[in-house]
């Protein structure tokens, strides 16, 4: 390791030059990276005037002199000394080895930047070496995982490949089954030919034999004696005729047989029509009236014209005889429209009701409990306010029991209050008797009312019954009629006056005579007035009784 | 219930008369007509040659035997018993005979299939028919006996001819579209012909009367097809059953498939009642279709046996609820069924000596109580549904029930 030995000599006398020496060796080794480099700053005058009077002195000029030479020497420099050993100084050869000197100075100087330069230049490229060697374990790791990845992947192909197989091998067998059911086939038709083979082979013996044989046993039936037909009749020639009937009878078979399926199919088309009819009528009526709701008009809205078009069309009952395929389609169309729309219906309602009772359970629990809390705390203030009510009375009463003999103004007071109330009270209790009295009056009134309207209404129907008589059997007594006008006050009289005048009137003329000539007009009037009567039961009689009164007093003045 | 003894029987050949007076029960070359309610013995024929089968002309007159080893069919009256007839195939042979709807004519079948002669009992006229195929089901006649249709096969092709049975005079001639033409059926309308094709085709077809193709129903390809069809005692339903254990309904309107029924080895719906005997075991399948006639009752019932695969079961279905009624389990597989011709009621045998009523109220089955080794392997209803008559290989007795007994 090579090092900077720093020997600070004794340096020459005051010359002007300001020289910093270090006498180095020169071995440096590259290794001593690590080691610090000592900066060379280029020395101040000042400093080294210090240094170099530190080395050399008017003392040991001589020593100093001869140490550099000898110095010098070994460096390799000519000698300082003049030749001889003489104390003479070559001052060519100073001058010289100060110049070789400072020629070594600057290229030690310069190869020190060249080092530092390196230096740097190694550090970076450490740098970066480093970096790289980073970048390159990164990409170690993620090679790494592809390869984990690759391998998986690896895996799953190789299962697949395996099913692969497996499905191959299904494939395999259900051939070899097919070959098998194949050569079972054969076999089958194998020995099917053997049967043939064999019956041929039989066929062909017996040929032989018939050939052989001459004597033919004759074919021939034996009976003793003919039967007749089943059905009696007597067999019949095979003609052309025959055979035509015999077409005509078989196409009646079949046709026959058509028509009876034909008839069953109409029967059960009919009856599925209606079983529809039936379906559709009570689709309809499942469901909900969607004219009133607007905004599903819009989906709907041609649809549901068109069904309401439908129906109407299709409920005619002429159109179930058309059996024809427009009619058909419409039908089922519409069924199906209708169902549809049954169905999406009961869809929504079973969601509504899922939702309901899942969401709907949590909602009513939070309203009402919303709701409960408010009503609890309404109740609780109203309960708060009531306390400090009852308190503050029971402040005032007890201030009025305890201290009974206080002021004479709470006495006052008290005795204010208490008047007050009483004064309150009198004139309520005043009030009350007074209308207590006028509603006595008034029932009184009424009920006595109600007893002379039966009175008066017996006696009327009498009169009436009378009258009629007298008028059925004599039509001409045109005076008396006009007599009689003046009985009605009799029956609609209620009150004094007008009892006062139904005496009046009934003294002018004979008392049992008591009906009046337009007996329907009068009845009506006593209808109203009756039904006036029972109406306002509350209402003040006197009001009631005037108005027909006038009307009476009216008439009569106008029959008069 | 009560039964009766046992009375010798061959050949499983005990057929009631269509009026349901008598028995007719063969006994090797005999022939023993019996009053159906007392048994007792009204006629006694005797035949050439052992007795292969039997059959009731339509007005119950006349009783055909015929002998396939001997290419005979003798023909009885019950009215005249000295009254015979013979015929004689000779070397043509025989191997089917049948009644026309008349009861005055009988169609023989010849070997190989060479030819169908019709003979007739009334005239000496001698009809034939070329070329008839040799299926299960190649010859069918209406319900109202009016039409006969008759599968033909030429020059590697099906051919169907409908006849008028009264003049035996062809009506209609028409190809059919199928590969190997199994067999055919009037729906009991008479007006609709279902022609099905050979079981490696699922392929059903409708002819209307007049030979027009009405419709074509194919539910699969490639795997086996139809097994048995059965029509609705209306015409309304077509039930097809087929080698992939389901029963398929076709209605007759659109003749399209209406629902399909399956038979599952476990029952899911609890709804279901099953009346077991014992446990069943599975094998390949086939099956096996009846419908009973039509009720004035709410729903109709109609039964199904997957003979191979479930042989020990019988499914009852609703048709009115379109769903499994009802599975009666047997211990034994199912060897036949039949439906009561008056009320819905199924009777079952399997083999053993018990025989199994089901109705809608309930199933009972009943050890018929005879000494012997009694095995019934077949049962055929009386007319009446008062009684039946149960045939075992050897012998036969009749079974008489109650009207209230088993509701």
């Amino acid at each position: 390791m090579g090092d900077w030995k720093t020997i600070t000599v004794p340096v020459l006398s005051s010359d002007s030059k300001n020289i910093f020496q270090y006498t180095s060796e020169k071995k440096i080794s590259p290794s001593s990276m690590n080691s610090q480099v000592l900066r060379l700053p280029l020395p101040s005058s000042k400093t080294m005037h210090g240094f170099f009077s530190a080395f050399c002195t008017e003392e040991n000029i001589e020593q100093s002199i001869s140490y550099l030479d000898r110095e010098l020497t070994t460096l390799g420099f000519p000698s300082i000394y003049a030749e001889s050993k003489g104390k003479e100084l070559n001052l060519i050869s100073i001058i010289n080895c100060m110049n070789e000197l400072l020629v070594l100075q600057h290229k030690n100087l310069r190869a020190q930047e060249e080092i530092e330069l390196q230096h740097l230049k190694l550090g970076s490229d450490m740098e970066h070496l480093q970096n790289c060697y980073a970048k390159l374990k990164e990409q170690l790791e993620l090679s790494k995982r592809e390869i984990v990845g690759l391998q998986e992947r690896d895996r799953q192909l190789q299962s697949k490949n395996r099913n692969l197989h497996q499905l191959l091998k299904n494939e395999k067998d259900e051939v070899q089954k097919l070959q098998n059911i194949i050569s079972s086939r054969a076999t089958q038709y194998n020995h099917d030919m053997k049967r043939k083979e064999r019956e041929y082979n039989k066929l062909k013996e017996r040929l032989h034999q018939l050939v052989m044989n001459k004597k033919d046993k004759k074919i021939a039936m034996e009976v003793l004696n003919y039967v007749g037909r089943a059905d009696g009749k007597r067999g019949a020639w095979r003609t052309d005729k025959t055979e035509a009937r015999n077409e005509e009878e078989m196409y009646k078979v079949l046709l026959s047989d058509y028509e009876q399926r034909q008839k069953q199919l109409l029967v059960e088309n009919a009856e599925l029509k209606k079983v529809l009819q039936q379906m559709k009528k009570e689709i309809i009526s499942l469901l909900p009236p969607q004219k009133q709701k607007p905004k599903e008009r819009s989906e709907d809205g041609p649809v549901l014209s068109d069904l309401e078009e439908d129906i109407g069309e299709l409920n005619k009952e002429n159109m179930w005889e058309l059996s024809c395929e427009t009619v058909r389609e419409q039908l089922t169309n519409s069924i199906r429209k209708q169902w549809r729309m049954l169905k999406n219906h009961v869809e929504k309602l079973d969601n509504q009701v899922s939702r309901v009772r899942s969401g709907a359970l949590n909602e009513k629990d939070v309203i009402s409990r919303e709701d409960h809390e408010l009503e609890t705390e309404k109740l609780e203030l109203e309960i708060q306010q009531c306390k400090e009510m009852i308190r503050t009375q029971q402040q005032l009463l007890q201030q009025q029991l305890m201290s009974p003999c206080d002021d004479d103004t709470t006495l006052i007071l008290q005795d204010c209050y208490l008047l007050e109330e009483r004064e309150r009270l009198q004139e309520e209790w005043r009030l009350f008797r007074e209308q207590k009295k006028n509603f006595e009056k008034e029932r009184r009134s009424f009920t006595e009312a109600a007893i002379r309207l039966g009175l008066e209404r017996k006696a009327f129907e009498e009169d009436r019954g009378t009258w009629l008589k007298q008028q059925f059997l004599s039509m001409s007594t045109d005076c008396k009629h006009s007599e009689n006008v003046t009985a009605p006050s009799a029956f609609l009289g209620s009150s004094d006056q007008d009892n006062r005048l139904a005496i009046s009137t009934s003294q002018q003329r004979k008392p049992h005579h008591m009906l009046s000539v337009p007996v329907s007009a009068e009845s009506c009037q006593t209808t109203q007035y009756l039904t006036h009567n029972s109406s306002s039961a509350a209402s003040k009689t006197p009001a009631g009784d005037s108005k027909p009164n006038q009307g009476v007093e009216s008439d009569k003045e106008a029959v008069e | 219930m009560d039964f009766s003894e046992l009375f010798k029987l061959s050949g499983l050949l005990g057929r009631f008369s269509p009026d349901g007076k008598c028995l007719a029960s063969c006994v090797q070359f005999r022939l023993v007509v019996r009053d159906a309610s007392t048994l007792q013995v009204l006629q006694l024929y005797t035949c050439l040659d052992q007795i292969q089968y039997i059959e009731w002309s339509s007005d119950s007159l006349f009783i055909l035997c015929a002998m396939y080893k001997r290419g005979i069919v003798q023909v009885w009256s019950l009215e005249q018993p000295d009254w015979h007839c013979k015929i004689d195939e000779g070397s043509a042979g025989l191997v089917a005979s049948c009644w026309s709807p008349d009861g005055r004519h009988i169609l023989n079948t010849t070997e190989f299939h060479l030819r169908i002669t019709v003979w007739s009992l009334c005239t000496k006229s001698v009809s034939y028919i070329k070329y008839p195929k040799a299926c299960q089901q190649g010859i069918a006649f209406t319900k109202d006996g009016r039409y006969m249709a008759v599968a033909e096969r030429r020059d590697c092709k099906d051919f169907i001819s409908i006849f008028v049975c009264s003049d035996w005079q062809l009506l209609r001639h028409f190809d059919t579209e199928t590969q190997d033409l199994f067999g055919i059926e009037w729906a009991p309308n008479g007006c609709v012909l279902a022609a099905w094709d050979t079981c490696l085709e699922y392929k059903i077809l409708l002819y209307s009367l007049d030979g027009r193709l009405l419709s074509t129903y194919r539910a699969y390809e490639w795997s086996l097809g139809i097994k048995s069809i059965a029509w609705s005692p209306s015409s309304q339903f077509l039930a097809i059953g087929s080698y992939d254990e389901k029963v398929r309904i076709l209605n007759h309107v659109t003749w399209k498939k209406i629902t399909e029924f399956e038979h599952p080895a476990t029952i899911a719906n609890t709804k279901t009642i099953v009346y077991k005997e014992v446990e069943k075991s599975p094998s390949v399948e086939t099956e096996r279709l009846s419908l009973p006639p039509t009720r004035a009752l709410a729903s109709s019932l109609f039964s199904t046996h997957s003979k191979y695969n479930i042989p020990n079961a019988v499914w009852i279905w609703d048709i009115q609820k379109l769903k499994l009624f009802v599975v009666l389990e047997q211990l034994c597989a199912v060897q036949s069924f039949q439906w009561d011709p008056r009320q819905p009621r199924l009777a079952v045998c399997t083999g053993n000596s018990k025989v199994y009523l089901w109705s809608p109220a309930g199933c009972v089955a009943v050890q018929v109580p005879l000494e012997g080794d009694f095995q019934i392997v077949s049962l055929s209803w009386h007319a009446s549904g008062d009684s039946m008559a149960l045939l075992g290989k050897d012998n036969f007795c009749m079974c008489y029930l109650e009207r209230e007994e088993i509701k």
